[in-house]
């Protein structure tokens, strides 16, 4: 991956401007905020589930390395291949080998995150391996050889109608039709042969409990199911955060993930693998591989505060509260972790001079903070990023890569100036009497007054208009 | 590649080891209180249920065979996946009528029976564990006899509930029952058929598992 910054400024600048699109998001996230509103509507339970969900996650990561031994001794004797990955390149790496032991040539996946993160489709279709996705969601995106746009509706972005030219465009058997249940019904039938023929199914994991080394993943469509109990092989991908301590761990946070996630109660389908195939069992995989994924988590971990980003529970919750990610979508963060989630963690797994611009994707409106199921101080943790982004130092990977001559000597010209009474005056007398006469196309000025009209400075400040009313200065 | 193994814990314990942390308690009182009295608790599981496309059947103990075949063959169902080794799949095929539907048993290992699974199966039946009232779910656990694609492939799932094996959560269920003790190869939750919003947020029913979820309710 190389360092170049992704410039968000120019691609949020292009989704405003296509009115499709924010149609699209603004419906999605309308109905979605409404829906999730009445799953918590009861304040009293909202505040004691997500007191509990929050000290669920905080005692796994004050126990995190223990609790991954645990973890991998117990789905060692449970049957579960346990495979340790630093990089997304390791990661890659060990799921191709596996592949090729088994000489695998289609491979049907659950929506998984950390693939997305680890661009595990590109990288097995290099090595000749189809690697199809299951999600109806997901399917709809590669379909559209285009990236999620949201990390629980991938396809969000897209219309009905969009979404039936796509089918009839890309799928051989497809009439055209914008029938939702017949375009459901298509990927239906397209997708079964699929799983009745796949060498390898790969899924994500929403939660891996250390005491019984049981697998969980929610969902409501069944292709998580299918693919990790078709295929001969299954083989499940996870970043080191997602464990949990204790099988009763999971009630509370899976009942936060699926409310603030899609307002559901619950999902269709809770999904808990504890085991491969046993002695006389008749279907599921002979084998399950689990690839636990570092890719700077442990970097992140180190830091007291920044750690807060692994509590996530990647409920997508935050996305749909956000004034940012509601107008721009999640294509503009070119990542797949969009949203105020993304803006905190992207940069601190890829860098902040690559993705140094995602935490200024905020308006510290703190609306994600209040939603947030697990209490991640995300608009802080925004902050912290902005700070690390100009000064050098070695908590994120990156910082000071942002630090500009002309913005430090700005800030050291402001507080000088406030620091002193005199240069204070000096100042904004100054600017009453020329602030108005200043260019538009002076160097700062000019990226504000692009789409903003210029302020207008008062003729006289605001302590000569408070002298006047006999105000004192001290 | 034990080399990144002991290079990711050690990094992620030095990290700890420099700034330890101490979780607030978990307190699952909020769990713990969620209650609903007997009549209440199936009431709240039918309708969550049925808000999400679930139907039922109601049956008693002595009739539920007979009252499946004949709930089956109205549907126009050509056949029905059993698991002949469970007291259930003993009932059903001594109890079963001539006249269909054809009773299909889940006998083979799925290798070799892959073909017929997907291809020709209108609908299975499973025992369950039990449901929740909390959140109108299903506790189903695939055993040898009943395997784990029983309740996926067919394009109808019948589901068998005793009336009187309700919880109120799904921590209450598996609390009270140890679960951590033993978990089994696959335990799962099934809270209706398999749906989908993934086409601008509007519902569909039968993406990839069971189209229809029917809940035999025995009393
Ligand atoms: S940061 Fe909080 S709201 Fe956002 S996805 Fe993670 S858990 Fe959900």
């Amino acid at each position: 991956m190389g360092e170049t910054s992704i410039n968000f400024a120019k691609a949020s600048s292009a989704a405003l401007q296509d009115q499709q699109l924010r149609g699209n998001f603004r419906r999605a996230m309308d109905g979605l905020m409404s829906k999730r509103a009445v799953q918590f509507a009861d304040t009293a339970e909202w505040n004691g589930v997500r007191t509990l969900g929050a000290s669920v996650r905080l005692r796994a990561l004050s126990k995190l390395p223990e609790l991954l031994e645990k973890l991998e001794a117990n789905c060692t004797k449970n049957g579960i291949q346990v495979h340790w990955a630093s990089t997304i390149d390791e990661a890659n790496a060990i799921v191709l080998s596996i592949m090729q032991r088994v000489n695998a040539k289609l491979v049907v996946k659950g929506k998984s995150m950390v693939s997305e993160e680890m661009h595990l489709n590109a990288f097995l279709e290099k090595h000749g391996i189809e690697s199809l996705e299951s999600d109806l969601g997901e399917y709809i995106v590669q379909l559209d050889e285009a990236m999620p746009s949201h990390i629980i509706m991938p396809a969000i972005h897209m219309n009905t109608k969009q979404i039936a030219h796509l089918f009839k465009q890309k799928i051989k058997e497809a009439e055209y039709t914008e029938d939702v249940a017949q375009l459901t019904d298509l990927a239906r039938r397209v997708l079964r042969k699929k799983f009745a023929t796949a060498d390898v199914g790969i899924s994500g994991v929403n939660m891996a409990v250390a005491e019984t080394g049981t697998l969980c993943l929610v969902e409501n469509e069944g292709n998580g199911r299918m693919s990790t109990t078709v295929p001969p092989v299954h083989i499940a991908v996870m970043g080191l955060e997602k464990v949990v301590e204790k099988l009763e761990d999971v009630p509370p946070v899976i009942s936060l993930l699926t409310r603030s996630a899609t307002a559901q109660p619950i999902t269709t389908y809770v999904n808990m693998i504890s085991s491969p195939r046993k002695e006389g069992e008749k279907d599921g995989p002979n084998e399950i591989h689990l690839v636990i994924l570092d890719n700077g988590r442990s970097g992140i971990y180190a830091d007291e505060e920044l750690r807060n980003t692994l509590r996530c529970i990647r409920c997508g919750a935050c996305m749909n509260h956000c004034p940012v990610y509601t107008k721009v979508g999640g294509h503009a963060y070119q990542a797949p972790y969009p949203g105020p989630i993304g803006s905190i963690l992207m940069p601190q797994v890829e860098g902040l001079e690559k993705r140094g611009e995602l935490p200024h994707a905020c308006t510290m409106c703190n609306a994600c903070v209040e939603i947030c199921p697990v209490k991640i101080p995300i608009v802080e943790i925004m902050g912290r990023l902005r700070s690390e982004a100009v000064h050098p130092g070695d908590a994120v990977r990156g910082a000071g890569s942002h630090a500009s001559k002309a913005e430090a000597m700005v800030w050291k010209g402001w507080s000088m100036t406030y620091a002193s009474p005199l240069a204070y005056q000096f100042a904004t007398a100054l600017l009453a009497k020329l602030g108005n006469a200043a260019p538009t196309s002076l160097p700062l000025l000019k990226e504000w007054t692009n789409v903003r009209a210029k302020p207008r400075f008062a003729n006289r400040t605001l302590h000569a208009l408070a002298r006047e009313k006999g105000i004192p200065d001290v | 590649m034990s080399e990144s193994r002991n290079a990711i814990l050690g990094k992620l314990r030095a990290g700890r080891d420099a700034h330890p942390l101490t979780p607030p308690e978990s307190d699952f009182a909020v769990l713990r209180n969620k209650r609903w009295d007997g009549a209440e608790r199936l009431e709240r599981i039918k309708r969550m249920m049925e808000a999400v496309h679930t139907e039922f059947l109601e049956t008693t103990e002595a009739d539920w065979p007979a009252d499946v075949q004949a709930f089956l063959k109205a549907q126009g169902t050509r056949n029905l996946l059993f698991g002949p080794a469970t007291e259930a799949g003993g009932r059903l095929s001594a109890e079963w009528a001539e006249g269909g539907p054809e009773l299909i048993p889940y006998a083979d290992r799925v290798e070799t029976f892959k073909e017929r699974l997907f291809d020709g199966i209108d609908a299975g039946i499973t025992t369950t564990l039990g449901a929740i009232a909390d959140t109108g779910s299903l506790i189903v656990w695939p055993t040898p006899e009943e395997p784990r694609l029983m309740s996926l492939v067919p394009h109808m799932h019948l589901a068998l509930l005793r009336a009187d094996a309700l919880y109120d959560t799904f921590w209450q269920a598996m609390t009270e029952n140890r679960w951590a003790d033993g978990m089994p190869t696959n335990a799962l939750l099934i809270s209706g058929p398999s749906k989908t919003a993934d086409i601008e947020q509007t519902l569909a029913y039968g993406v990839h598992g069971p189209k229809r979820l029917v809940v035999v309710i025995i009393r």
